[in-house]
């Protein structure tokens, strides 16, 4: 028996938070049936929909193992929930790939009031595809983004997941510690998109903070990305540089939604075809893409087709033209 | 000669040391409960369940009094298992005391007060790292001043082997907690003003005692004491300069193995007793100074009065009727044991030096975490693949009916839980007719010295005043968790490598696979701890081997609300939930959890595992929970079996329930 989509999405739009759990169980699932309720929950909630892109604010938190993501989202949350902002929490854990299993451990680094109904905090294994976000987050995210004031993805890792996440996220926040270096050279040689906000934690370690605040000041200044903002917090007490963080993910914010949210909707606009293009890739693979001829055609596609559909409906666009060719 | 005793409340625990004194015990070792260990009062929320449970609740200095009553505590030699507090209750030690018109100079005793194998093995930790180890620098400095003869801190390796520890890693990590120790508090003294640093350093160094743990293979483990005798030594002259020999001896006392003691067939316990008590004794180069024996039916619940003069008993006989006591060292010049322990310091001396290249102790929690789920993770394996061989566990497990365990209550003392409400309400009490006022201020003076963080003051002086004023534990405990916040330790669980699966493991891989076809989703199973309880060894076993069975596990860790379960097991649409509970607190907690799930609408089912006694079992079965695991049930890959099975049994429900939810979900 499948979840039934289209009343979860309803829920999602009438900001129903109680609906977030079973959006997650149908997003997920792989069971017959299921993926047909999951396009109609997104349906739901596409822009289309809900006569604009959906309200909430996309955060995309990412770093190295080790560097505080989750004492700085708790952190995070507490400071949103003061706003009373209401929060949902994407937490991705790394897969074990031999057995498939995963331990999410994430959840119990981050604090929070059982109680309040205005939190939620999932945590969803990498799944088998290496580096990458899943579908069900990312359709997690976007499906949320209907009824949270604040959605984060938080994903472990510096390199390839961040494109990604910078596909789906309205605002790329990549959290470095002070002497992690990789961060830098992944910046220099491109592995690495530029996030919007730079987080230096560990700020209680003084001097050494400041001195990697600088550097990596001076290689975004290189890199010509002068609008990147980079904070220097510390969570132990007293917290610093929380309230800055906040306010500069605020900042970002804002600035997307100026003119009438030109570049929030432009920039949900290319994630919601770069996603497409890569699920189509991913079902009908090399030989798919070709039928279409080739990426750019299949892009320049996508341009074409309503600027309010979700991504299964972007998808299904693509396949009407396959089957068209391959008659 | 002691036992490890309290429990109930501060008169009940009073009448068993007077009677054990009596018997011919020649010190007090108190046992808290865990409220008291980690910081609450018993009306607070977490403490549900758990007051009196494993020890005596001592919530200000009435309790404390009550407690020493009619004992001598000028005479008396008092152990106090007592970590992230430890501050607190030998303030309360220190005014009980007074009150008796004893001078806290006279005080003779120790306090366990050991924060790092706290965050790596037994839980009940309160602050974060760095405060703690300014607790444990203040304790320290406070008392070689003012409390001369009292051992501010017992290193403890004991509880390292209980994670799992081998005896390398036990030597290792043990050896490291207490440079980290000794480095605080040389820095403490330092900046004592007027202080004469290198002289208290000596004498600090001399104070430093150890708590060691003894298991049955007791001729590595007596040539692991042998080896730690030679680093102390090593330790103090190179790097703390200490001359004295008397200060350079290795002082330890020892609480034999928990962890190879088996459920089935109780009785067994008493002979490994024995021999672990003999690792301790035997050579008298690395003679224990103090042995304090668990009890036969440990594993089954709380044991009795009559259970401890058992293990008494034993000490008597090893001291007072065998010869041990007669000769020199009977190890030395042997080849065998030289080789040994040879052995063992390079290895300890290898580990050691990447505890110190990751920053040392503190830094390295996490590392050393992670390698104690490890070693436990082989260990278990050898016990359920019949290598390593546990008597009437997986090998001679036929049996005649225990005369021992066939009485009523199965042989275990129990907490009457009517005592729960009589302490919240004596508490409630206690605050009432206390000077509010001058509590008030002496926790706001509290605040003001932690928050100093230019740590001029030691801690110890407002902390002192607070517990003359009457103040109590949980209001000691959250004045400095406002300011130093609050922490949770690594699970060490996430680290755990991966492993091959060999047939019985690939078999379950398979079965879960084909249960993520049916349910759509990988199977997910939350696994966490309501309580107080810190002992997350079991649980941790299980959500790594149930990650390595191919599930997902959402693994919490330690000092869940019901509440919080019930949270996540919701927004996590877990198919099965598993709950470890080893304080004795599962009769009131595992049905509190059941509420809970059923108020959040989650209809995943609950299995516990901990220790349970028998004639619980049914009680837990009708609450609600889908199956019981005691320690007998030492095969975790059998267990983890169990619980695929039992989300495929449930896979047509859970898929009901969960579009129930998103029906009724709003409500």
């Amino acid at each position: 028996m499948s979840a039934d989509g289209a009343g979860l999405g309803a829920r999602l739009r009438a900001r129903d938070l109680s609906a977030a759990p079973a959006t997650l169980n149908l997003l997920e699932s792989t069971a017959p049936g299921d993926l047909e309720q999951a396009s109609a929950l997104l349906r739901e909630v596409s822009p289309a929909a809900l006569g604009g892109e959906a309200p909430g604010h996309v955060i995309g938190v990412t770093g190295p193992p080790g560097a505080g993501k989750s004492t700085l989202l708790s952190a995070l949350l507490h400071s949103w929930r003061e706003q009373r902002r209401s929060v949902a929490m994407l937490a991705v854990d790394p897969s074990s790939r031999q057995s498939g299993g995963s331990l999410l451990g994430d959840r119990a680094r981050i604090e929070f009031d059982p109680t309040d109904r205005e939190i939620f905090i999932r945590s969803t294994a990498a799944g088998e595809r290496l580096g990458g976000l899943s579908w069900a987050t990312r359709s997690a995210a976007q499906a949320l983004a209907a009824a949270f004031d604040v959605v984060v993805i938080e994903t472990v890792g510096v390199g390839q997941a961040e494109t990604e996440i910078a596909e789906v996220a309205d605002t790329v926040a990549v959290i470095v510690q002070p002497g992690g270096g990789d961060v830098l050279q992944f910046l220099k040689s491109g592995i690495m998109e530029i996030p919007d906000v730079l987080v230096v934690t560990k700020a209680d370690l003084g001097q050494v903070a400041m001195s990697a605040l600088r550097d990596v000041n001076a290689s975004l200044r290189s890199l010509g990305k002068r609008s990147t903002r980079t904070v220097a917090v510390s969570s132990l007490p007293p917290p610093k540089g929380m309230d800055e963080l906040v306010q500069g993910f605020a900042q970002h914010w804002l600035e997307l939604n100026r003119d009438d949210r030109r570049e929030l909707t432009e920039r949900r606009l290319q994630g919601r075809r770069a996603a497409a293009l890569t699920d189509f890739a991913v079902e009908h693979g090399e030989r798919g893409l070709r039928a279409l001829g080739g990426r750019r055609a299949i892009l320049a596609l996508l341009g074409k087709q309503d600027p309010g559909m979700d991504v299964p409906a972007l998808v299904a666009a693509l396949e009407t033209g396959l089957s068209g060719c391959s008659q | 000669m002691r036992t490890y005793a309290g429990h109930s409340t501060a008169k009940a625990s009073n009448e068993l040391y007077r009677r054990n004194l009596e018997k011919g015990q020649t010190g007090l070792s108190v046992a808290f409960d865990l409220p008291t260990q980690t910081g609450y009062d018993a009306d607070d929320e977490l403490a549900r369940g758990e007051v009196g449970k494993v020890g005596v609740p001592i919530a200000h200095r009435g309790d404390m009094a009550a407690l020493m009553d009619g004992i001598p505590l000028g005479e008396m030699n008092t152990s106090m298992t007592i970590n992230a507090t430890a501050a607190w209750l030998l303030a309360l030690y220190i005014v009980a005391a007074e009150e008796q018109g004893v001078g806290q100079e006279q005080l003779q005793g120790t306090t366990q007060n050991d924060i790092i194998k706290e965050f790596l093995a037994r839980g009940t930790y309160a602050f974060p790292p760095a405060p703690s180890m300014r607790l444990i620098a203040d304790m320290i400095a406070y008392t070689v001043e003012h409390v001369p003869k009292w051992n501010p801190i017992n290193i403890c390796s004991y509880h390292l082997q209980e994670a799992g520890a081998t005896p390398v890693q036990e030597i290792a990590y043990a050896m490291s907690n207490a440079i980290a120790v000794l480095d605080a508090a040389r820095e403490r003294i330092e900046r004592t003003p007027g202080g004469h640093g290198e002289e208290l350093m000596e004498q600090v160094f001399g104070r430093i005692s150890f708590f060691v743990n003894a298991g049955v293979r007791f001729v590595e483990e007596h040539a692991k004491l042998r080896a730690m005798s030679i680093l102390w030594e090593e330790l103090g002259r190179q790097r703390y300069g200490v001359r004295q020999e008397r200060h350079l001896r290795f002082r330890y006392g020892v609480q034999v193995n928990s962890l190879g003691l088996t459920e089935a067939q109780p009785e067994n316990n008493v002979q490994r007793i024995v021999l672990e008590a003999l690792a301790v004794t035997l050579g008298r180069d690395a003679r224990a100074r103090a042995i304090q024996l668990p009890a036969w039916n440990e594993a089954l619940g709380l044991p009795r009065p009559w259970d401890q003069q058992w293990s008494l008993r034993i000490q008597q006989v090893l001291a007072y009727e065998t010869d041990i006591l007669e000769y020199p060292d009977i190890f030395e010049g042997s080849k065998v044991m030289e080789a040994l322990v040879a052995e063992l310091l390079e290895g300890a001396r290898a580990e050691m030096a990447v505890v110190s290249e990751l920053g040392g102790a503190v830094e390295a929690v996490p590392y050393m975490k992670a390698a104690l789920v490890d070693s436990h993770r082989e260990r278990l394996r050898r016990i359920e693949a019949g290598e390593q061989v546990v008597v009437g566990q997986n090998r001679f497990t036929e049996t005649e009916e225990s005369p021992l365990t066939a009485d009523a209550e199965g042989g275990i003392l129990v907490v009457d839980p009517a005592l729960e409400a009589e302490q919240i309400e004596a508490l409630r009490r206690w605050r009432s007719e206390r000077d509010q006022a001058a509590v008030d201020e002496a926790l706001a003076t509290l605040a003001a010295v932690a928050r100093d963080e230019s740590i001029g003051e030691n801690l110890m002086g407002p902390t002192i005043a607070a517990a003359r004023a009457g103040a109590t534990t949980g209001e000691w405990a959250g004045t400095l968790r406002e300011v130093f916040g609050s922490y949770r330790a690594p699970t060490g669980v996430g680290e755990a490598a991966a492993v091959s699966a060999n047939g019985e493991l690939s078999e379950l891989r398979d079965e879960v696979s084909r249960l993520q076809e049916q349910l759509g989703r990988r199977p997910k199973i939350l696994v966490g701890k309501p309580g107080l309880d810190g002992h997350s060894n079991g649980a941790e076993q299980i959500a790594v081997r149930a990650r390595d069975a191919g599930m997902d596990v959402v693994y919490e860790g330690i000092r869940l609300t019901p509440a919080q379960i019930a949270a996540s097991a919701l927004q996590e649409g877990v198919h099965v939930i598993g709950l470890s509970i080893l304080s004795g607190s599962h009769r009131e907690l595992i049905p509190a959890v059941i509420d809970a799930l059923n108020d959040a609408g989650v209809s995943a089912p609950v299995v516990v595992g901990g220790i349970i006694p028998e004639q619980d079992v049914a009680a837990l079965r009708e609450a609600g929970v889908a199956a019981v695991y005691t320690p007998k049930d030492f095969d975790i890959t059998r267990i983890v079996r169990d619980i695929v099975a039992l989300v495929g049994e449930g896979a047509e429900r859970a898929t009901v329930a969960a579009s129930g939810v998103s029906a009724n979900g709003s409500a």
